[in-house]
């Protein structure tokens, strides 16, 4: 009789371990990045990061297959939600503004070629649009975030954060929107 | 077309331009963009917000961070960094402890007599700041129901405020080979895990008592379930626990 799934019959192995570490590895930058963008606060996202791989380690015994990396992302967004959880009961602080993501980004070398003005306001535009991310509902800027950057799929991004994928659609619609709003305002702010 | 339907096509659009659609719909929605002109700038403005967010550059973990994980999953480390390491733990866990419950956590499968170490590492892990509880309890009738339904069995909660263990919340713990309900009681500054899950059919050989780093530990088994009482607390008192729950 063949088994359809990997039914594991001996204890897990050394092949086990090496196996979690070929599913983690290639994708700590992709997990880093949605713990970054999630908690906003480079430090606690290293700590989400490694605490999502020790849960992901506990869970990797029933991981039947399938996504690898939908699966370890979900464990990060849902550690990144304790995380923020376990803040919010501690500090609750309003934030109005948030540490850049870019650390180089204020070091940035304005290439030559460019009008420096017009690279100053390039400049000055991402790094607003980056903080009208940053400030975007944390369930709009999830959804945001994994298909922009991660350009994951709607039917993953489904999977990672738990809902539906018309819902997917819709928080996707709204975030977009507001930073488009956003936007609007701030170049009108600006005239 | 009316815009009540140029707005139903709002998420087509998107769609469209996060290349979730089927060619044949794909095109469809080209056809009506070329002929509408508020469509055609929708389109152009989700496009062009796109392009400007994916100018942003998303962070990447850092050096230190991989090379720290790299090096847990029992893989060379691509590169020690000199400097800057953070501690694997946040908030009040030395690193050599994080350290030992890391080795622990890798250590475990293998052998059979290992229960030990496999719930002192969990104990250890829910000691971050970010996984301690779930839900957060004195009452056991809160947290008994809790557990309803994220478990396929009904864990029994005790209230031991008289004897100075105060419930204080319980918690999901994913275990090799099973879930495990945990509770959490209080003494003093120390906190008990009382793991709890249905004794199996090959009852484990396990010590019924004993310590690993620095902490202790006991064990029973009472109307099939397998309970393990982990906690920092001393093994005198840890009895004193384990005596009054049997
Ligand atoms: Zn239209």
């Amino acid at each position: 009789m063949k088994w359809p799934f990997g039914v594991r019959t001996s204890p897990a192995t050394e092949t086990s371990e090496r196996s979690f570490r070929d599913v983690v590895m290639p994708h700590l930058d992709s997990a880093y990045a949605l713990a970054r963008w999630l908690v906003r606060d480079p430090h606690l996202a290293e700590d989400v990061v490694q605490d999502a791989i020790l849960r992901g380690l506990s869970y990797f015994a029933s991981f039947r297959g399938g996504d690898e990396r939908a699966w370890l992302m979900r464990i990060v967004r849902n550690t990144a939600y304790s995380a923020l959880a376990a803040r919010a009961r501690s500090k609750g602080r309003p934030v109005s503004s948030y540490e850049s993501l870019d650390d180089a980004a204020a070091l940035e070398v304005v290439d030559p070629g460019d009008d420096p003005e017009l690279a100053l306001i390039r400049q000055a535009e991402r790094a607003a649009l980056e903080q009208a991310i940053l400030a975007l509902p944390v369930e709009l800027r999830e959804c945001l975030v994994l298909k922009e950057f991660e350009e994951l799929s709607y039917k993953e991004i489904a999977t990672i954060t738990g809902v539906p994928i018309g819902t997917v659609m819709s928080r996707l619609w709204r975030a977009r929107r507001t930073l488009q709003d956003r936007m609007l305002e701030g170049a009108s702010h600006d005239a | 077309m009316t815009p009540e339907q140029c707005s139903e096509l709002a998420l087509l659009i998107q769609a469209d331009i996060d290349g979730e659609l089927p060619a044949a719909e794909a095109a469809n929605v080209a056809k009506h963009v070329e002929a509408c002109p508020s469509c055609a700038t929708l389109q152009q403005d989700l496009l062009e917000l796109s392009g400007r967010i994916r100018e942003i550059r998303s962070p990447t973990a850092p050096p230190a961070l991989k090379a720290a994980i790299a090096e847990r999953l029992g893989a060379p480390a691509p590169r020690r960094p000199a400097a800057g390491r953070r501690a694997w733990f946040a908030g009040g866990l030395s690193l050599g402890v994080a350290l030992a419950a890391s080795l622990l956590v890798f250590a475990w499968l293998p052998k059979a007599d290992m229960a030990p170490d496999v719930v002192v590492a969990a104990h250890i892990r829910a000691l971050q700041p970010s996984h301690l509880m779930d839900v957060v309890s004195t009452d056991q009738h809160t947290v008994k129901p809790w557990f309803a339904g994220r478990l396929p069995f009904s864990p029994p909660v005790k209230d031991l405020t008289a004897q100075d263990f105060k419930l204080v919340g319980g918690r999901l713990d994913y275990l090799p080979g099973q879930t495990a309900a945990t509770l959490i009681y209080q003494r003093r500054q120390h906190l008990i895990d009382l793991f709890v899950w249905p004794t199996p059919p090959t009852p484990d050989k396990a010590p019924a008592n004993g310590s690993r780093e620095g902490y202790n530990f006991f064990r029973w088994q009472a109307g099939g379930m397998t309970f393990w009482a982990v906690s920092d607390l001393n093994s005198q008192e840890l009895a004193q626990f384990a005596n009054a729950w049997r």
